[in-house]
């Protein structure tokens, strides 16, 4: 029978039939179909398990209490235990003991990158060398308005700074003006003569910038002599600075550049002195253990401040 | 019906005739292969004995520690006196590259040489069914017979004797496994006081379960149904390749010798279907070549021992290459094949590679990188600084004392780099400074080279170029 010859196996059949050709019923192999029941009862147990079926506000918890975010905050605490020792001794250690340390000054320079970033970049840019055009100060040279060792970096961050520079708009004339400019020029040169210097003393400009104009790191001066320029070395900006000075609040527009306290204990005690003040309180009154107790860290901590300066610090230019 | 219409389902039966002797093995029948003596036989177990190193291996030391250890939360390979680093990646691909061609210049030569005497399914199916036959019977008969009988306590204690034997063995493979790649002896410590890292639990729960279930169950089912090599190595076979074949002229027209009959008609071939009870993925070498056979020659040896009980000469079922059967042609020898010319070029470059390799190990990994963020700082008298930080490996075992200096570049001087103390095993980033004059700078882009040198060890040079940038 032709039936029997095209089924030799004597399978069944699905009852198709395309031009003779019949399609046969095959069991599929019992291994396959056993790997498929299982990869079945695999997400059965999953669901049990793990948070799976959507409700309307939640879904179903799971047995094993499973959570990205629990998972996310484990491997947060496992960073946090391998820091943990190295942020205990750092906050033992003054930030040139850190940087008397190869190790302490890896972890340090290495943990500050974020800080750096979340905190710094935004003015100074990602390496410390803003783009000239910001008016920023640059972090990667050897000339520091505020001196250049790690502990004086520390006390600008922790302090912040704001230099000022009187708008001389009012106190000169135009020539005197076109003389300084082409003095501070020159200067940076090397090549200033006698007659600028007279008029840059004569005008008093020496009070701040030093008698040899090489700025006075207490007030936060710019050295005239060197190649940096704080703002611009061109001259149309030399003029604006100045004519509107720097930081000088009776001038519109005078050139802005403050540098904001980063120690949460400072920025703390210059708000309750500002209200006190203003309440017309008694200075002295103030009780300071009281204020500082508790507050959360909106800034940052003394030991993130120590870290930032030992990051600066190592840009190329701390000295 | 029209007849044009007729004449092709006509076609259609012929097609069906065609394969009705084909059997496909899905599993639905166990295989239960009668074991046999030979040539092959030996050759075989010699193959299988290979696999004691994965068992034996990493309880070997070496300079008080272990002689093959593959260190992966350390990062290091240490095999005997050598350690190898991430940076020597490069060796172990081509180590993979000269495996992967053995094993397609073997299969071009020989067939699937690799199954049927080395690959780790064979070798473990061919335990696994060892100690099943010895317990339940080593023929289809006997097997039916014990599986067929009512449960005894004999039945019972056997099967759960073969069961536990096949669980020990999968338990013991699992744990061989992982003594590679931690301290071997601290392992069975942490095993028998069950301090064992979850990582080590896993990976033996799955070696355990994946042996028992593919070499007790799956067996033959993995070579025709799941491994890729089985049907990667089928393709790369030609016309000189050797294979265990049944010489259909000197064995047809087959059947079985009758005492006073004329068997002059008769082929060699008895038809006694011992080469087929002797097949380990119970297959017909006699139907030609197919996916089944994974060439472990266990059918030849059956055959050879029957034609010496009828006395006739060895060799109706032998290696013999396509051309050897069909055209009575010699092979081309391998030195003029092309496959083997390639194939051979390919090893031994990658050989040479791996030899290279080793003999040019170097102590030391040395990295100068320029800061990309800014690229150059002025500095209050004119001159340009460039930063780098540089990276050293110290590969050797003691702790290396390096100097650093620069080179290759006019004016220019170092700062902020001291003397660097490096541990063996560890990495130090260090900042470097340097300082070049502005008039000595004519390009925008300088080279320069930084040098270092190993206080302790003046074999070791430190060499590396990098480029000092500038204003244009």
């Amino acid at each position: 029978m032709a039936e029997n010859k095209n089924n030799p196996s004597q399978v069944g059949d699905t009852g198709h039939v395309w031009d003779g050709i019949r399609e046969l019923d095959n069991p599929c192999p019992r291994w396959w179909l056993n790997s498929l029941w299982l990869s079945g009862l695999i997400v059965i147990v999953y669901f049990i398990l793990y948070p799976s079926l959507p409700l309307i506000n939640d879904s179903t918890k799971g047995l094993l209490g499973w959570t990205q975010i629990k998972e996310f905050k484990e491997d947060l605490a496992k960073v946090e235990a391998i820091r943990a020792p190295f942020e205990t001794q750092l906050a033992a250690m003054s930030a040139e003991e850190i940087l008397a340390d190869q190790e302490m000054l890896n972890y340090a320079v290495g943990s500050s990158k974020v800080l750096y970033g979340d905190n710094c970049a935004a003015c100074h840019g990602t390496g410390g060398a803003p783009a000239e055009a910001a008016g920023y100060p640059n972090l990667t040279d050897d000339d520091w308005l505020f001196g250049g060792s790690v502990n004086e970096i520390q006390m600008s961050i922790a302090n912040g700074r704001a230099g000022t520079m009187m708008a001389h708009a009012n106190l000169l004339n135009e020539t005197e003006v076109d003389q300084l400019v082409q003095f501070v020029v020159d200067s940076s040169n090397g090549t200033a003569n006698e007659a600028g210097l007279a008029l840059f003393n004569a005008k008093g400009c020496f009070a701040c910038h030093g008698a040899d104009a090489k700025g006075i790191k207490a007030m936060g001066s710019a050295n005239l002599t060197d190649k940096i320029w704080r703002f611009s070395g061109d001259e149309e900006q030399i003029r604006h600075t100045i004519l509107h000075g720097v930081n000088d609040a009776s001038d519109p527009e005078t050139r802005i550049a403050v540098m904001p306290q980063w120690s949460e204990k400072v920025a703390i005690m210059l708000q309750v002195r500002a209200d006190a003040i203003a309440d017309e309180e008694d200075l002295n009154d103030i009780d300071w253990s009281d204020e500082l107790e508790g507050d959360e860290a909106e800034r940052l901590t003394e030991t993130e401040i120590k870290k930032l300066a030992v990051y600066v610090y190592q840009f190329g230019g701390g000295q | 019906m029209t007849e044009e219409l007729k004449k092709q389902t006509e076609n259609v039966d012929d097609l069906y005739e065609e394969v009705s002797e084909w059997h496909i093995n899905v599993g639905g029948i166990k295989i239960v292969a009668k074991r046999l003596a030979g040539r092959f036989r030996t050759l075989k177990w010699m193959g299988m004995s290979i696999w004691s190193v994965l068992f034996l291996g990493p309880y070997f030391r070496w300079n008080d520690s272990q002689a093959i250890l593959f260190d992966l939360p350390n990062r290091q390979f240490n095999i005997f006196e050598i350690t190898i680093y991430p940076q020597d990646i490069w060796m172990l691909s081509l180590t993979l590259l000269f495996f992967a061609i053995l094993l397609a210049a073997v299969t071009s030569i020989a067939g699937r040489v690799f199954c049927g005497y080395f690959c780790f399914q064979t070798v473990w199916t061919d335990i696994f069914t060892w100690l099943e036959g010895k317990l339940e019977g080593n023929t289809p008969q006997k097997a039916m017979k014990f599986n067929n009988a009512p449960w005894s306590a004999n039945k019972f204690g056997r099967k759960g004797f073969k069961h536990t034997l096949w669980l020990l063995i999968g338990l013991l493979t699992g744990i061989s496994f992982v003594a590679w790649f931690t301290d071997a002896f601290g392992l069975w410590t942490n095993l028998f006081s069950l301090q064992i890292s979850v990582t080590a639990a896993i990976i033996i729960a799955a070696f355990t379960f994946g042996t028992y279930t593919f070499a007790g169950f799956m067996r033959e089912q993995v070579c025709f149904w799941l491994c890729p090599y089985a049907r990667l190595q089928g393709v790369m076979y030609d016309q000189d390749t050797l294979l265990p074949s049944y010489d259909a002229e000197r064995g047809e027209p087959r059947g079985r010798i009758k005492k006073g009959q004329d068997n002059s008609a008769k082929g060699s071939c008895v038809d006694c279907n011992v080469c087929v009870a002797v097949c380990p993925t119970g297959i017909d070498i006699r139907k030609g070549q197919q996916e089944g056979c994974i060439t472990c020659g266990m059918c030849i040896d059956a055959c050879d021992s029957i034609m010496d009980k009828v006395k006739q000469p060895r060799g109706l079922i032998r290696y013999a290459s396509y051309k050897e059967l069909h055209h009575n042609a010699a092979s081309i020898p391998l030195y003029k094949r092309f496959r083997v010319i390639i194939y051979a070029a390919i090893l031994l470059s990658a050989l040479s590679g791996i030899v290279y390799g080793f003999m040019h190990l170097s102590p030391t990994e040395f990295k100068v990188v320029h800061e990309r963020q800014p690229l150059f700082v002025r500095l209050s008298d004119g001159s340009i600084q460039n930063k780098y930080t540089i990276k050293l490996l110290n590969k050797t075992k003691q702790t290396l004392d390096i100097s650093f200096g620069i080179k290759g570049l006019d004016g220019a001087t170092l700062h902020g780099l001291k003397l660097m103390t490096v541990e063996p095993g560890k990495v130090v980033p260090v900042t470097a400074l340097v300082r070049v004059p502005e008039d000595k700078l004519k390009e925008g882009v300088t080279p320069i080279i930084f040098t270092g040198e190993v206080l302790s060890d003046s074999n070791i040079t430190l060499h590396y170029k990098s480029m000092f940038m500038a204003p244009k």
